[in-house]
């Protein structure tokens, strides 16, 4: 274990007495309490923390928060847990912790991969569209080469144990933010009473306030930092004011819904992790005003060598030194275009660093810098730039050169020796928020960025977000986003440089070296230069959108944050363009990346979504049935014997529909209660066949048609009263036809008098098939006679099953005898069990939705939704018979449409196999020939069901088939993958029948 | 994720809506009387909207009612709601 060598004796919010033992690269080392990753590194003098993405340069930490592009790692090691592509400057250590350089091989230190760097110029920008482009397999063998060589983290193998969860929450008033200008704001809005929800991206709140010397600024006659502790007590005191810390706003959507994403617990160490809390907690807020107080992002400058480690966002270099105790250098230059990064230099002086140059490109600073500067011995250049760095893995030292103002070069290059390079090309306001709801971004040459160009549907910006730097100015946008009502802003001094901000533009720096040579870097996560930005535009990519995904600029996990500006102020300038008008790229969400689990929620496992258990769900787990999902519902789909196949079980429950007794739970049918003066009217215009004299008692087949024509849902509705039906629907088409029929009563007919409620989860329902079914009914029910000449098929009884009340319907499914129990649903459990307590003096056989499936095929009857598709009509199907000539219905004009009325269109059909043996699978293409030809075979059609019958030893099938009807008897032929084409005879779909008549 | 305003709940969350394209397209009274080509006009056809568009919504996750909005397609706002047959509103947008 090493010591620190770079931490100061006192100062930041390090806890001194808590030290951290911690691992990084194979390595251990030690850090505080309250430290991250990248700060205890640099407090260790480790600067090389990555390789980048594509050439693997060495890559070190350039920034202290989550806008830092480079110093990527991986942590953890088990398959389950381990996180890829975690910022070194966001994670907070933990007694143990253990993190990995990615993306390199063997190690950090000596990683062959850098052979790309050698290499870059044959990896251009747009290489990847080139070798898209290029001809035919050059992807094909370049690709696996890429995959390995390029990349970031390695991503979990295994299921994630951990817990997230999704917490919605509404508030009057969101601050996305926690910096002086968002406690401002939060503290304002709370006093009105509102509800306040802040959301602070880091551990801390208090943002700029944190990176300064603590009496550098005074609000309300308080130091910075005791102005925050007191606003944060205020906060905290305040019911309806919910702070939340390491909270990232990631995305708006309309209307102010903002995806906040919360670290509840990746900060602690693994033992003290709560296992009743999740380990992330997504909230979904909708809010009544967002005030987005997201502060603004240092830039780089754009220089040869400015990737090195070692050179690094001199507000940065102020965070780690003020929050963490951290030296980041002992010997620095400051490089900077703004009065901004002079702060930077002072602050190093009197932490006792040296600060060996400060070189600003613009021609004269502001001459209390320079005058604070010299006092402290500081060498100024003026209108100069840093050219070029040198250093192996770390800055060693810098060129600087006069810069001629017209973006040459002019006299003499100076070198310096240094092991800290702090930069800054200016701030750009945080606008990515803004510009997802929305808003309209300007170029605003004062401040050399995009910014907000006022507020935004529900949406107000204040401070460095919209490009106000001064403290007491930012304070008071604050205090007015929030009060309409003129109110006082907080008295507020600061000696911040950063005040007075005055920046030069400055996109890119000149070279001394040839330009093939220059490897000036804007995006230092995806390893875009300067130059391959200006070669996308010579290509022709002459718009940000086309230059950003032709050189990946802005595209990797850090979206751009420290590289948008400067990407597209260079693309621009390639163009000759003004800034503003040549614009950003799209911001999206998120704004960082967000895990799958936190996205998930708790809706994993048996919570991803509901599921729908009949009340006789229990009885089928004790039978060992197989389940099945139909729609939202777990149906039983066959019930083995033990030691029985699934085929055989099927078999055998198939067998005894049509030789003994055999009950199936129909309880998930869709069944919609009708009732009203008009309920009859309703149902001849949603139904295709009459409705108008179905008598009481008696129940009917109907078929609903959209207006296109095409068959929607089936089913039998019974006639409980002249103005009161009990409507049967497919299980999975239940909700979508109660609403489609509410659609109808409401916007096309609102005079008919008609009243829907959904009846599916009232009833439960036994249905009970075979040629013993009448004698097992004739033991159960009380006042019903189940003789079929007494109780007729397609009527219905209200009666009782030993003493429970009944609605029993004479309707069938599988072409046998058969009878529907419906009993109120808290009976069902006892009904099943009943009838199979009854029954087995019957043989009782229970089947499941695969027998249903097979008994009805047999019969030759449809499963909408199986047999249909949405492009048939029921003149396809043959049930022509089902059409009244009488009225209109919904669909009816389309069945006269010339396209619906050919004769040609695939028609419902049997398909008996030449080879009884042989079972189609379904889907199969029918052709005509058993040629298949080139390059088209005649396509006829294909099968939608399709069985081994046990009852007609055969196998069976239904199929749409152009002309089908016209073609009985005919041979066509299936189509198979490694065999040759299977016959099959085209029959009529009722293979039970076909049989009896045989016979 | 606009929240929508049902003319008989409120405000609430898109999820517990359902969207049912146009609005104020009738349906025929005598289909039987229109030619193929007028008919497939009411069943198909549908206008393409950029800007303020009228559209069907029912509040299915809520009252169950149908009730007609207007909508701003290209930024999603929504300026009006109205019942089912109420007129449209008048905006000053296009």
């Amino acid at each position: 274990m090493s010591a620190q060598p770079f931490r100061l004796e006192q100062g930041g919010l390090i806890d001194r007495s808590r030290p951290i033992r911690f691992s990084f690269a194979g390595k251990a080392m030690q850090g505080y309490a309250g430290d991250t990753l990248a700060s205890a590194l640099l407090a260790n003098g480790v600067h090389l923390v990555a390789r980048s993405f594509k050439y693997h340069r060495p890559r070190g930490i350039l920034g202290a928060g989550s806008e830092d592009p480079a110093a990527l790692v991986q942590v953890g090691r088990d398959p389950a847990t381990i996180v890829p592509n975690v910022r070194a400057t966001e994670l907070e250590l933990w007694d143990g912790l253990e993190a990995f350089a990615q993306n390199c091989w063997p190690s950090l230190q000596v990683d062959v991969g850098e052979i790309n760097d050698l290499a870059a110029r044959f990896l251009p920008s747009g290489f990847y569209y080139k070798t898209f482009m290029g001809p035919p397999g050059s992807w094909m063998t370049f690709e696996p080469t890429i995959r390995r060589a390029a990349g970031l983290g390695r991503c979990p193998e295994a299921p994630d144990p951990d817990r997230y969860e999704h917490v919605n929450r509404h508030c009057e008033v969101l601050v996305i933010g926690g910096g002086p200008v968002g406690l401002a704001a939060a503290r304002t809005a709370a006093a009105s009473g509102a509800r306040v929800v802040l959301a602070e991206e880091t551990p801390y709140l208090g943002g700029r306030l944190l990176n300064e010397a603590a009496d550098s600024s005074m609000i309300e006659g308080q130091a910075g930092r005791a102005w925050v502790e007191a606003v944060t007590a205020e906060l905290a005191a305040l019911p309806e004011v919910t702070v939340l810390r390491r909270t990232c706003a990631f995305g708006h959507y309309d209307d102010n819904w903002v995806g906040l994403v919360e670290d509840v617990q990746d900060h602690l160490h693994p033992e003290e992790r709560d296992d009743r809390l999740p380990r992330q907690r997504l909230w979904r807020v909708r809010a009544g005003h967002v005030v987005l107080a997201t502060g603004a992002v240092e830039r780089p400058l754009v220089f040869h060598g400015n990737d090195r480690p070692g050179v690094m966002l001199a507000g940065a270099v102020r965070t780690f030194l003020h929050r963490y105790g951290v030296l980041a250098g002992r010997r620095a230059v400051v490089f900077t275009n703004n009065d901004g990064a002079w702060q930077t230099a002072f602050d190093l002086a009197s932490a006792g660093a040296e600060v060996a140059a400060i070189v600003d490109v613009r021609e004269a600073p502001g001459a209390e810098l320079v005058a604070r500067a010299q006092a402290l011995q500081m060498p100024i250049h003026a209108r100069a730039g840093v050219i070029a760095t040198r250093g192996r893995r770390r800055v060693a030292g810098v060129t600087v050169a006069k810069l001629d103002g017209a973006g040459g070069l002019r006299g003499d290059q100076a070198a310096f020796d240094c092991d800290l390079l702090a930069i800054s090309g200016g701030w750009s306001p945080n606008v990515a928020l803004f510009s997802q709801a929305g808003g309209a971004l300007v170029f605003d040459d004062a401040i050399a960025a995009f910014r907000p160009a006022g507020a935004h549907r529900g949406m107000q910006v204040a401070g460095a977000a919209t490009g106000t730097f001064a403290l007491a100015d930012a304070l008071a946008e604050a205090v007015a986003a929030v009060d309409t009502t003129a109110p006082q802003p907080p008295a507020t001094t600061s000696v911040e440089s950063f005040e007075t901000y005055s920046v030069q533009p400055t996109w890119e720096l000149p070279s001394a070296l040839p330009p093939a040579r220059t490897r000036a870097f804007v995006d230092l996560q995806d390893d875009v230069t300067a130059k391959d930005l200006h070669l996308a535009v010579q290509e022709g990519y002459a718009s940000v959108e086309l230059a950003k995904r032709y050189t990946t600029l802005g595209m990797g996990t850090d979206q751009g944050k420290t590289s948008g500006t400067n990407g597209f102020a260079i693309i621009a300038r390639a163009l000759d363009k003004p800034i503003g008008e040549v614009g950003v790229t799209t911001f999206r969400p998120p704004y960082k990346p967000v895990s799958f689990g936190a996205v998930a929620g708790q809706h994993v496992g048996e919570l991803f979504h509901p599921r729908r258990t009949t009340p006789m769900h229990e009885a089928h787990v004790e039978a060992g049935a197989v389940f099945e999902l139909v729609g939202d519902w777990l149906r039983p789909r066959v019930y083995p014997a033990p030691g029985e196949s699934f085929d055989d079980a099927l078999m055998r429950e198939c067998k005894a529909a049509r030789t003994g007794v055999v009950v199936l739970d129909a309880s998930t049918l869709g069944k919609i209660d009708v009732r009203g003066p008009d309920a009859r009217t309703f149902l001849n215009r949603v139904y295709t066949n009459a409705w108008l004299k179905l008598a009481p008692g008696r129940c009917r087949y109907g078929l609903m048609l959209n207006e296109d024509g095409m068959v929607f849902d089936d089913g039998v509705t019974a006639c409980l009263a002249d103005d009161h039906f009990h409507m049967t629907t497919t299980t999975g088409g239940a909700a979508k036809v109660l609403s489609w029929l509410e659609e109808y009563l409401q916007t096309e007919w609102p005079e008919l008098r008609v009243y829907l409620t959904s009846a599916t989860e009232q009833w439960a329902v036994a249905s009970i098939s075979g040629p013993l079914a009448p004698q097992l009914m004739a033991d159960l029910l009380d006042d019903i006679d189940p003789d079929p000449d007494a109780f007729p098929f397609m009527t219905h009884r209200t009666g009782h099953v030993a003493g429970v009340p009944a609605r029993v319907f004479r309707i069938s499914f599988t072409g046998e005898l058969s009878y529907e129990i419906n009993v109120p649903t808290r009976y069902g459990l006892w009904l099943w069990n009943m009838l199979m307590e009854r029954g087995a003096a019957y043989g009782i056989t229970p089947y499941g939705t695969e027998g249903m499936h097979l008994l009805r095929a047999e019969k030759g009857f449809i499963i909408a939704g199986q047999d249909t598709d949405g492009t048939v009509t029921l003149i396809d199907l043959g049930m022509d018979w089902a059409v009244k000539k009488s009225a209109d219905f919904i669909g009816r004009r389309s069945l006269f449409r010339s396209d619906t009325a050919r004769d040609d269109r695939r028609q419902l059909v049997g398909l008996r196999t030449e080879d009884p043996a042989f079972v189609i699978p379904e889907g199969s293409q029918i052709i005509e020939t058993a040629n298949e030809q080139q390059p088209r075979t005649p396509m006829l059609g294909h099968v939608t069901s399709s069985y081994f019958s046990p009852n007609l030893d055969r196998s069976i099938a239904l199929a749409l088939v152009e002309g089908g009807r016209g073609l009985m008897g005919q041979t066509v032929y299936v189509a198979r993958a490694g065999a040759s084409p299977a016959p099959a005879v085209i029959c009529a779909p009722d293979f039970l029948a076909a049989e009896q008549g045989e016979a | 994720m606009f929240r929508i305003t049902c003319p008989y709940c409120g405000p609430r969350e898109p999820t517990e809506f359902t969207n049912g394209g146009e609005a104020h397209i009738s349906r025929p009274q005598h289909p039987e009387q229109l030619s193929d080509a007028e008919w497939a006009e009411f069943v198909f056809m549908r206008s393409n909207t950029k800007g303020v568009f009228a559209e069907r919504w029912c509040h299915s996750g809520g009252c169950r009612k149908w009730f007609n909005a207007l909508r701003d397609t290209a930024t999603d706002e929504i300026l009006a709601v109205y019942r089912v047959g109420e007129d449209r509103p008048w905006t000053d947008r296009a």
